[in-house]
């Protein structure tokens, strides 16, 4: 605990601080969200032109992308607070990863859904064994690993420990997934290039990226927290119980 | 310390000699395993041929994780877990014993029958040679890394389908690079290059794993 | 010798106990009693270094155990719950196994089983023993473990009464040939040597 004193933001470290900073955060970002959001897709559905080669379908790619990205993200964000939680024991970081992981597997799985839709007009078919789809549908299993390993565990010390050190596992072996898989992808001469390289970029795509990727941080940071928030009334409770029981 | 060592190898392979029948039951699983991708698919020899890497590969996949069940949970059920973890011995070290028995027993029995599977996908002489060489360097290494899912998930109720899902992203790098070293042999490319990263991944594995499996084992002990 | 600085212990979100502070000399015996749930099986996992504490400092022979991991379990002996013998194995191989590093000739080994009363049994597979053979068994190890200190959880349970006798001869013989002892039981001890009994109920956070 002395060394929480000596770093200002580490206060937060304990549940009790962060409980009302996040109160104040949550309705902040989540109205920053939408606005980013309606900004965003605003201009990607109607003010960005046209793509040369795919029409008005390459549009799902302001939804792909930024949910594409923000899925490995959160997992390197998890994998960050996993270290900490393991290493330093700290209880706060733990219930970040706890907090995150659904939200990136939600993500992850839009990037999937997006990719498919994707990829029906553009090479006629839902699904494309390419390098970026396949270390994404990976990434869904790392994430459902992670909260299918906390679950199972009923102890949560060593449920939150275990799924930590499977997170940080992961986190070594992502970059090898990834790259044996555009190998893999290359041996088969699959798809030449996936997806999203397929249009070439106007300053208006771009900026409603940016903007739909903000929007998206944005969102993560409301839903995390509040569902950080949640975790700590619900571990609490726990705690309560628990000491009631062994005074009796 | 040695002597403590060799102990521990001879008790895993004594314990072996007491229940063969777990062993036969991970091979013959194996055999059924392979023989499904024929029936699954198409019999058709060429196809076969193609399709023969993956399927020994799965199933040696599927077989090794079956396997790994038995290293931790009878020593965690009957307390023998944490007498090995009290050992004064480092425990990856010990932990590198008990893996290099595992496979030794589970492991190599797949290897050896690869030949025979390999004839039932008509494979020729040299590509035998070759899935089987890409099997003796693999399944240590899917031994190796199994491992770590065996040691966070022992004592679960519900470990079976969950350990699957926890090694699956791990182990796809070595499937990848163990069927296409014998895909890409079969089409004469030359696989120096597959064989040399796969036994650099094993040695990277030997060295490595027991640490990481002595982490994952201390977190379920704790 | 061994020393507890200001062990502290969490299970579940709960603090089970803190500030714990012991030291045991050579020859000396701790007694942990508590109510169930206080924590007692937790602290002595933790004193052997399978559970790891939320703060506090275990030494042995002023050596830090966990830096000095390999001494400190060259000089320690465990018994938990559970009986640490395989079931397929018989008798003198899990005795043998039992003792590790240890270099025990048969006939130690078959002494060691004729005092625990398994002499017959010796070469029957443990699966076939009753509950009070087998943890007889595991307690064999003692009589020939060159182990200092002695931590036990719960060494009595399931023994007759001449098996405590025994248990307890073992245990006097073990603190007057300077070895050091902790353990708990819900039992009134009836050994004649005097031990410290340390209550968990009065170590709250």
């Amino acid at each position: 605990m002395s060394a929480a004193r000596r770093i200002p933001w580490m206060k937060y470290a304990s549940a009790s601080n962060f409980y009302p900073l996040a109160n104040r955060l949550v309705p902040l970002f989540m109205g920053l969200a939408i606005i980013l959001a309606v900004i965003g897709l605003y201009i990607g559905f109607f003010v960005a032109p046209e793509d040369y080669q795919q029409g008005n379908s390459y549009r799902i790619m302001f939804l792909h992308v930024p949910a594409a990205w923000m899925s490995m993200f959160i997992y390197l964000l998890l994998a960050m607070y996993a270290i900490i939680s393991l290493v330093w024991r700290v209880k706060m970081a733990d219930i970040m990863a706890y907090s995150l992981a659904p939200t990136g597997a939600m993500f992850t799985f839009i990037a999937l859904l997006t990719g498919a839709l994707w990829g029906r007009p553009t090479w006629g078919t839902y699904w494309i064994w390419d390098a970026r789809l396949t270390s994404e549908l990976l990434l869904l299993f790392l994430y459902l690993g992670y909260m299918g390993l906390y679950s199972a565990i009923p102890d949560r010390q060593r449920a939150s420990r275990a799924a930590s050190f499977l997170a940080i596992v992961g986190v070594v072996n992502v970059p090898i997934i990834y790259f044996s898989v555009i190998w893999w992808n290359t041996l088969h001469q699959g798809s030449s290039f996936s997806v999203s390289e397929g249009a070439s970029m106007t300053s208006d795509m771009l900026s409603a990226l940016l903007l739909m990727a903000l929007a998206c941080w944005a969102y993560t940071i409301a839903v995390v927290l509040r569902r950080a928030q949640a975790v700590i009334l619900e571990r609490k409770k726990v705690a309560l119980w628990a000491s009631q029981i062994s005074k009796k | 310390m040695h002597k403590m060592l060799w102990k521990l190898f001879s008790r895993d392979m004594t314990l072996f000699m007491h229940r063969k029948q777990d062993v036969v039951t991970v091979l013959g699983f194996f055999l059924i395993a392979v023989a499904l991708f024929p029936l699954g698919i198409s019999s058709d020899p060429e196809l076969l041929k193609t399709i023969a890497p993956g399927a020994v590969w799965i199933a040696a996949l599927f077989s090794t994780v079956l396997a790994l069940d038995r290293l931790f949970s009878e020593d965690l059920d009957d307390g023998t877990l944490e007498q090995q973890m009290l050992m004064p011995v480092p425990i990856a070290l010990l932990l590198l014993v008990r893996l290099i028995a595992h496979w030794v027993i589970t492991g190599l029995p797949l290897v050896l029958l690869a030949p025979l599977i390999g004839l039932q996908f008509g494979l020729s002489f040299d590509e035998i040679v070759i899935l089987t060489l890409s099997l003796l360097i693999g399944t240590p290494i899917l031994v190796l890394l199994g491992a770590i899912g065996a040691a966070l998930t022992v004592g679960l109720k519900s470990s079976g389908g969950l350990v699957t899902l926890l090694l699956l992203p791990l182990y796809v790098p070595i499937l990848i690079l163990g069927t296409s070293a014998v895909s890409s042999s079969m089409h004469g490319v030359d696989v120096t290059a597959h064989f040399s990263l796969m036994g650099a991944a094993l040695l990277v594995s030997l060295v490595l794993s027991p640490f990481a499996v002595a982490t994952a084992l201390k977190i379920t002990l704790d | 010798m061994l020393e507890i600085e200001g062990l502290a212990v969490e299970r579940e979100e709960r603090l089970l106990f803190s500030g714990l502070s012991v030291k045991l000399s050579a020859g000396e015996g701790l007694h942990i009693v508590g109510k169930n749930g206080a924590g007692k099986t937790t602290l002595l996992r933790a004193l052997c270094g399978l559970t790891l504490p939320a703060t506090g400092v275990i030494k042995w022979n002023d050596q830090d155990v966990t830096e000095f991991r390999e001494a400190f379990c060259s000089d320690l002996l465990y018994l938990g719950h559970k009986n640490a013998n395989k079931t397929e194995l018989n008798c003198r191989e899990n005795l043998r196994l039992a003792l590790g590093i240890q270099t025990i000739s048969d006939e130690e080994v078959g002494d060691a089983l004729h005092e625990a009363g398994l002499g017959m049994l010796s070469h029957l597979p443990t699966r076939f023993l009753s509950q009070g053979q087998q943890r007889r068994l595991s307690l064999a190890r003692l009589l020939l473990s060159k182990a200092t200190l002695w931590v036990l959880d719960e060494p009595y349970v399931a023994l007759d009464y001449k098996a405590i006798e025994w248990l307890d001869s073992i245990l006097e013989r073990h603190l007057k040939n300077k070895g050091l002892l902790v353990l708990t039981s819900h039992q009134t001890l009836t050994m004649s040597s005097t031990i410290r009994v340390l209550n968990l109920g009065e170590q709250h956070a």
